[in-house]
């Protein structure tokens, strides 16, 4: 009996024994030579893998950036943008250096063609995707440029911030979630999505002021598509002090460099087709108080309100999702 | 989108059919067995769309799937798999592995790997073997020996246990025999099967080349014996495997080659079981175990490729 | 009896308007003749507004190698040259013609002789199809002159006629051969001297028996080497791969030329275009389409002048039902559903087909399970359901490795699939990046043979 104990004990042991030495001589012929620092700054970035960095997954990013430290000692041009600069900063501890700040961006969905204003032509029952639907004709809607709302963008987000609302049948940034990767403005085959500042000005409250439509049709056919088109008409561009509204193919843009999220145009736009934050609408309200005090033409003060109800419930979105992070 | 049309052809519609291949075998259980028969089929088929239905509903919130029949599939073919007198506490049990284990786990049909009734039956008689392998004395067939089923009879000639005579081919093909519930009449699943493939349900490849596979390797190992390798086509879960289980959709090969393939590798595994393995009966044990080659002979059996010249 | 040896599906054939004869569609007020009515560039309109055209007259010339001319279908003067929408709602360029009386050229014989001296020789034929606009007619509408000038390597043995027309609901092509059989006859010759053959084939399904006698009967008057092949019915048998494969029974190589099986496809109403543009000189300004659909009241055959508005065939054979799901141009198996009836009849449109909504919506698509019936439908032998998942995931060297770039889109496995699955739609995603990376690679491997020729060129050199 103690024997056979015995003999299992010594075979086991040798078994282990030779195994181990093989692993030792395996690990040692096969070893694959790394800069230690990639692990290092790879423990320090979020591990998501998303590609928003433009390299394949977190630790392609970690190797370009301690390449780019011994090439040109600097991480100008890398971003993590879900760690942020805060991500950023601690690379640039690990590798020596100091950590420019870039500006935190977010995605916005240039289309504002919900369901209410653009009605549909066509119905579209082929297989549910928005590149699908792209390749085969122009749309459910009249709208040749809009959002096809079948939600690529949010099939492409990994951190959950992009949502269809079946109300309006639009896609929703969650600004608190989305980390402005990319990968959602990379799916829209409409090219709908844009990553923009999420912030105009230097302040810590988000304020941002867009064009809530990309269609290049002249303006009677973007409105009888839909009615919160921009028409091209320009007076957003004339009202503009600091010349960030340029109106080219029938759509106005809104320049993220030079805006001043003064407000000035969204109060302009005869469609409603420029949006702002809450910040911002603040300032609408008060420029439209003024107008009113001065007692211009009726008619121009319902086009104005008409223009603030619209940018209304956009604009509410923010406060909600900020609410539970002030309860913490 | 192109194209516009449809065959009308439908999920539902094909679990039907395979729904109404099964009535003959059902009806002969019922005259073999009696209305137990029935009964076991009918609680089965309730058990397993109830534990379809609790796992959509409360674990994974989906849509309800009862509609699209492979439930009452699952349920039909597990009760067939099965002695008739088995207590419907063990069906039940059975009904919630097959389901549970062998399909939701996976996300429902289509992903699953394996045959969700075979998953059933094999725990059922890996954990409840008394039950499993207790077999009924036929209504009006006293004579036959109680609790004996032909492949039984044979292993224990095949061992030299034995000096009773083969099984008759007729009987078995007949179904007057012992066995599980819907299993034993090779003659009522035949003809289920012919409709099948009447309907083009299934095609011709799986069933055939699973019996010329068994027939062919039955001949070689038992000795050359032509009465024992007809034997192995018409005993047991040959045919009910052959036609209903191995052509289950989700879990064999897609192309006509890969099929061909897979019903060859059962046919073969069922006689090895059968003439080497513990066990009498081999089919449920082969087509699990090829299941999980499924997705190897997927990937590498290729169909025959049009305007492709082989060099 | 012949069929191709793959896979293949039996839809409904609904033949409504089969038997019904050609009715000459009305020239309204105002065509509109899109420049893009081919395969490949589209053409350049060479009138502008106030010109004075005749039936006949060239208002367009060919963009490219593969494009062809376009030629004015009424008399009248051009209103403007304006962008319309095409089938698909794409936006193309199309001129427009206000219509004045019905004047044609001098040069067109609108006689009704047959004529059945075939006087030119083989270039001029093919210059005569480039000048006349000829494209094929079953819907690709690939310019003929291409087809007829194959590459120098391909060893042409014989033409292959495709009267199939294994589309459901269309009848154009059966109807063209009851009406006009000898013609197409002689038509079918000329395209055997302009390819230097000597046997040609009709290729008609079985479900068209009085095409398949009538053309026996006129073939026997006189065409001893064209032998009539009825073909069992089954879908796409009229795909030129699988026409080949079914009537010679030989297989087009991947990624060849269907020349390289020394067969030339033509399509029937191609041939009878032939005919007409070699022997009365007229030019390819009509054709016969088909407008039907079950809920249509009157389905009927019309000889329709290229550039009728859509909306005035449907309104001839009784406007546009209320049940109406889907208006298709084409058939409903490879058909392009049509955004509105806004569009305007151009060289390869065969059919309007006007779907009801309970037959043309698709259902709800269900989880694959796996049964395997679109790999036994597809007629080139893939695994449709492989491809789908593939492009779907963007799972591009996968794709490639089932071989997506063979898919001819036929649809039969999204037609037989029980769960309803968008198959096809997948597979359109993914087809053409894998063949872009095709494309890719097959001209770096050139570029860099040709680097390589020249560094050894500059070798031998020193």
């Amino acid at each position: 009996m103690t024997n056979e104990i015995l003999i299992a004990l010594g075979a086991l042991g040798a078994l282990g024994l030779l195994a181990s030495l093989l692993l030792c001589l395996v690990a040692k012929k096969f070893n694959v030579f790394e800069d230690p620092r990639v692990g290092q700054v790879e423990e320090v970035l979020p591990g998501a893998n998303c590609g928003g960095c433009g390299f394949p997954g977190c630790h392609g990013m970690a190797d370009a950036c301690v390449k780019a430290k011994d090439a040109a000692n600097s991480l100008e041009g890398l971003l993590c943008p879900v760690g942020g600069n805060e991500v950023m900063g601690k690379v640039a501890g690990i590798l020596g250096l100091e950590a420019g700040a870039a500006e935190p961006k977010v995605a916005v969905v240039r289309c504002n063609g919900n369901i209410c204003a653009r009605p549909k032509v066509a119905v579209f029952d082929g297989a549910k995707s928005c590149a699908v639907a792209a390749a085969t004709f122009a749309g459910e809607t009249g709208c040749a440029f809009g959002c096809l709302g079948l939600g690529d963008c949010v099939k492409a987000c990994q951190f959950d911030a992009i949502r269809i609302n079946p109300e309006t049948g639009l896609p929703e940034v969650d600004e608190e979630k989305c980390v402005a990767c990319g990968a959602c403005a990379k799916a829209c085959p409409k090219f709908v999505i844009e990553l923009r500042k999420k912030s105009a000005m230097k302040s810590p409250m988000p304020k941002r002021v867009w064009v809530d439509c990309i269609n290049k049709d002249k303006g009677a056919a973007a409105r009888k598509a839909c009615q919160n088109a921009c028409i091209g008409c320009g007076k957003c561009q004339k009202v503009c002090k600091f010349e960030a509204i340029t109106v080219e193919n029938n759509v106005a843009f809104i320049d993220n460099e030079k805006c001043k999220a003064c407000g000035m145009c969204v109060s302009e736009c005869p469609t409603g087709a420029i949006h702002a934050t809450e910040p911002v609408m603040i300032v609408v309200e008060k420029l439209k108080a003024k107008k009113e005090a001065e007692k211009k033409a009726a008619a121009e003060a319902a086009a104005a309100a008409k223009a603030a109800a619209e940018a209304a419930p956009k604009a509410e979105a923010a406060p909600q999702t900020e609410a539970p992070k002030a309860g913490e | 989108m192109s194209p516009h049309v449809h065959s009308g052809n439908s999920t539902q519609k094909c679990m039907l059919q395979v729904l109404i291949a099964l009535c003959p075998a059902l009806l002969w259980s019922f005259y073999q067995f009696g209305s137990g028969a029935i009964i076991l089929t009918l609680a089965s088929v309730a058990f397993c769309l109830l534990f379809e239905f609790l796992i959509t509903r409360f674990l994974l919130h989906t849509p309800s799937t009862l509609g699209d029949l492979s439930a009452v599939v699952t349920g039909v073919l597990l009760a067939f798999n099965v002695p008739s007198n088995l207590p419907v506490w063990v069906i039940a049990i059975g009904a919630l592995v097959a389901i549970g284990v062998g399909k939701m786990v996976y996300g429902g049909l289509g992903a699953n790997i394996f045959n969700p009734a075979l998953v059933g039956r094999v725990f059922l008689l890996v954990a409840y073997p008394v039950q499993m392998t207790t077999w009924p004395s036929q209504a009006g067939y006293a004579d036959v020996e109680t609790g004996a089923t032909p492949l039984s009879i044979i292993k224990r000639i095949v061992n030299g246990e034995s000096t009773l005579a083969a099984p008759d081919f007729m009987d078995s093909l007949l179904g007057v025999t012992g066995g599980s519930l819907g299993e034993v009449s090779a003659l009522a699943l035949l003809l289920g099967g012919i409709y099948l493939l009447v309907r083009k349900t299934i095609t011709w490849h799986i069933p055939v080349s699973v019996l010329l596979s068994a027939f062919v390797f039955g001949f070689l190992f038992y000795g050359c014996n032509m009465t024992l390798a007809l034997d192995q086509l018409v005993c047991g879960g040959m045919m009910l495997g052959a036609i209903y289980m191995a052509t289950d959709y989700v879990s064999s090969p897609m192309n006509s080659r890969g099929q061909l393939l897979y019903g060859c590798c059962i046919g073969f595994l069922t006689i090895v079981i059968r003439r080497y393995g513990a066990y009498p009966e081999g089919m449920s044990f082969a087509i699990l175990i090829m299941n999980a080659f499924t997705p190897l002979i997927n990937k590498y059996i290729k169909p025959q490729r049009f305007g492709v010249v082989k060099k | 009896m012949k069929t191709f040896k793959l896979g293949g599906v039996h839809p409904a054939a609904n033949k409504l308007s089969a038997g019904a004869p050609i009715q000459v569609a009305a020239v309204p007020d105002m065509v509109a003749i899109p420049m893009a009515q081919n395969l490949g560039a589209p053409s350049k309109a060479i009138v502008a507004k106030g010109d004075k055209v005749k039936v006949g007259t060239v208002i367009g010339e060919p963009g490219g190698f593969l494009s062809s001319f376009v030629h004015s279908s009424v008399s009248g003067t051009v209103d403007k040259v304006d962008v319309v929408e095409d089938a698909t709602g794409k936006k193309v360029p199309a001129v427009f013609i206000k219509v004045e009386g019905d004047e044609w050229e001098e040069t067109i014989d609108r006689s009704k002789d047959i004529v059945r001296d075939i006087k030119l020789d083989k270039q001029q034929i093919i210059d005569k199809v480039k000048e006349m606009g000829i494209v094929g007619m079953g819907g690709a509408t690939f310019p003929t002159q291409v087809k007829l000038t194959p590459p120098p390597t391909a060893k042409p043995e014989c033409v292959i006629i495709n009267a199939v027309e294994c589309e459901p609901y269309l009848t154009s092509d059966h109807s063209l051969m009851l009406a006009h059989a000898e013609e197409i006859c002689i038509g079918v010759q000329i395209l055997e001297k302009a390819m230097g053959v000597k046997k040609a084939y009709i290729g008609i399904e079985a479900n068209k028996p009085d095409a398949i006698e009538l053309m026996r009967k006129t073939a026997a008057n006189g065409f001893p080497e064209i032998e009539i092949v009825p073909l069992q019915l089954k879908y796409p048998q009229g795909g030129e791969k699988q026409l080949i494969n079914a009537v010679i029974g030989k297989e087009v190589p991947s990624g060849g030329l269907p020349i390289a099986t020394g067969a030339l496809v033509q399509n029937v109403g191609t041939a009878f275009a032939v005919y007409e543009a070699v022997q009365k000189n007229k030019p390819l300004i009509e054709r016969i389409v088909t407008v039907t659909g079950k809920s249509v009241a009157k389905p009927g055959n019309f000889l329709t002048r290229i550039g009728v508005p859509v909306a005035n065939l449907i309104e001839a054979v009784g406007g546009v039902p209320e049940d109406t799901g889907k208006i298709i141009s084409g058939g409903p198996m490879m058909g392009k559903a049509m955004p509105d009836t806004n569009s305007y009849v151009v060289k390869g449109c065969s059919g309007i087909l006007i779907m009801k909504n309970a037959e043309a919506r698709r259902k709800e698509a269900g989880p694959c399970i796996r049964c395997g019936k679109c790999v036994h439908a597809c007629p080139m032998g893939l695994q449709p359901n492989f491809l789908a998942r593939y492009s779907e995931l963007n799972l591009l060297d996968e794709a490639e490795e089932e071989r997506i770039y063979d898919c001819i889109e036929c649809g039969s496995c999204q037609f037989s699939c029980p769960a309803n699955r968008p198959l096809l739609d997948w597979i359109r995603q993914g087809k053409p990046k894998v063949m872009g990376i095709l494309r890719q690679r097959a001209a770096e491997a050139k570029a860099k043979a040709d680097a390589e020729k020249a560094a050894k060129e500059a070798a031998a050199a020193k």
